[in-house]
């Protein structure tokens, strides 16, 4: 099961969608682990979508390339991780040109990061699509010292940084493409609640 | 002196203003550029902006939106031009046949509805026949940051080009005019290919080529936020009609070719405005009651509050037995 319902939350927090064929002159899709399959239903409602489309997986240890290879996508590419492929999506957008189409799915790291990208690179995030699949885990900053911990499954957790127990936060930031963690227990040191899993 | 008009009420903040010049450009359109007669400068404003022109047309008052084609910068004069159209309600008849050097007006500070978006790797600009002179403001704008940008420009014939000669004089590879009666056309899906990633377009023009170029765009995979335009619907004259106005306790009646905004500010009731054109949303007024049929002209409302919700009182009509409404 890849689908997860998030719970409503405030204004702040990244709102998800299904993707979709659109009409546009080439497409860029972006996924890691379980997005694949967000790809693979988004490839059956259009036949002609695939050899006009770029995709870059990110396998996170699942098996779903073979798969996404056998699309026979205009092009395909498999990174070891986000920060080893987004050389190649800076180029690709870099050399793109009105009427990109972008889609980003799997976990909202992997699709924050890769929209704060298509938006530098001209296109308003209003028009980038997203579908969340897989991993719950949450990319947030230290509002103390800006470190950045990937994949933070519990709330509160330690900063990999600096230390400091941190709140999770639901508020977001599209620049950074991370929530934001705070000091837990800044005003009593050491009363720091027992880690709960999100969701949980 | 604060040229900032936060504590006015939106779109009624006035500028005293001289006339200081009047060119005829070609048979159909003038330019009219305007000092304030105080002697202090004008705001600065940004490219794309609009003022709203106030006529005393012997006792009747007509109040026009024209796009300022001057330098934003330069807060010495305004500029605007107008292209006369005899068919019409005769606000640009009277700037044609009335204004002259030294008559005193008002104009409104101006305001930006089409204001170009400063994120944009590129503006491609399409312009149709007086269409032109939001372009002539954002232009200036633009040479002044180096902005990256190209104009496409349909005229009628070369002797109707309204500032063909000084465009391409000055930016002799940015500017490309087209002409109607040389049955040239602007190659629209060619110039919408290929352009870099962020390139924002806008046009301005008759209806019939704004629709043309977002439904050309959308086409070709274009976020509709990065196609922008601006149509200034002048208010169409019909039947007259009788509106009851409960916040003010009046009856009123709405001659066929006044619209209700007109009306409200003839009976001295309070209505705020900006564009008077459809499109800004400022003049937006609750239905209280009706029976009978609305002729919704606007850009801004939505189908189901077009439904008896709300009236845009600059251009839409009623014909019917009874209409109340908000003011």
């Amino acid at each position: 099961m890849s689908k997860f319902q998030f719970p409503e939350s405030i204004k702040s927090r990244p709102v998800y969608g299904t993707l979709e064929p659109r009409v546009g002159k080439f497409h860029l899709m972006i996924a890691d682990a379980e997005g694949a399959e967000a790809i693979l239903e988004l490839a059956a409602q259009d036949s002609a979508l695939m050899a006009k489309s770029h995709i870059i997986f990110i396998p996170n240890g699942t098996d779903y390339g073979d798969q996404l290879k056998a699309l026979n996508p205009a092009q395909y590419y498999e990174g070891p991780s986000y920060a080893a492929s987004v050389q190649r999506i800076r180029h690709v957008l870099a050399n793109a040109h009105q009427g990109l189409q972008v889609y980003l799915t799997g976990t909202e790291g992997l699709m924050g990061q890769a929209q704060n990208e298509a938006m530098q690179a001209g296109i308003p995030h209003t028009f980038i699509q997203t579908e969340h699949r897989g991993s719950v885990a949450r990319r947030m900053q230290c509002v103390h010292c800006k470190g950045i911990t990937e994949d933070v499954m519990t709330d509160p957790f330690v900063c990999s940084h600096c230390g400091l127990n941190l709140f999770v936060r639901d508020h977001y930031s599209r620049r950074l493409a991370a929530y934001q963690g705070v000091c837990i227990d800044a005003e009593d040191p050491g009363n720091v609640p027992e880690p709960v899993e999100l969701y949980k | 002196m604060s040229a900032a008009p936060q504590k006015a009420k939106a779109g009624a903040e006035q500028i005293n203003v001289k006339v200081s010049a009047v060119v005829p450009l070609n048979d159909l359109v003038t330019r009219f550029e305007f000092q304030r007669t105080d002697g202090q400068r004008l705001p600065t404003f940004s490219g794309g902006a609009h003022t709203v022109v106030t006529m005393n047309d012997d006792g009747r008052t007509r109040l026009n939106p024209y796009s300022l084609m001057s330098d934003p910068t330069d807060t010495s004069t305004y500029a605007i031009s107008v292209r006369r159209d005899d068919q019409g309600r005769g606000g640009s008849l009277f700037m044609h046949t009335r204004v002259k050097v030294g008559d005193e007006m008002q104009i409104t500070y101006p305001v930006n509805l089409f204001s170009l978006d400063l994120r944009a790797k590129k503006h491609v600009f399409f312009a149709g026949g007086i269409g032109i002179t939001p372009f002539m403001s954002m232009i200036a704008q633009l040479e002044r940051s180096n902005g990256n940008w190209e104009l496409h420009y349909a005229v009628r014939t070369e002797a109707l080009g309204t500032y063909v000669d000084e465009l391409r004089y000055k930016f002799p590879n940015k500017v490309h005019v087209y002409y109607d009666d040389q049955s040239q056309s602007i190659p629209l899906e060619e110039l919408l290919d290929g352009q870099p990633l962020g390139t924002n377009a806008y046009v301005c023009g008759p209806k019939g080529m704004i629709d043309w170029i977002h439904a050309t765009a959308a086409a070709a995979g274009w976020p509709d936020a990065q196609v922008h335009s601006e149509e200034f619907t002048a208010p169409q004259p019909g039947k007259p009609f009788e509106v009851r106005l409960c916040k003010s306790d009046k009856t009123i009646q709405v001659g066929e070719s006044e619209s209700l905004l007109e009306a409200l500010e003839r009976e001295g009731v309070e209505a705020p405005f900006l564009c008077r054109g459809g499109a800004c949303g400022q003049c937006e007024t609750d239905v209280v009651s009706y029976d009978g049929e609305f002729i919704h002209r606007d850009h801004w409302l939505e189908p189901e509050q077009q439904a008896g919700q709300k009236i845009m009182p600059c251009v839409s009509r009623f014909v019917g037995a009874s209409l109340e409404i908000d003011r």
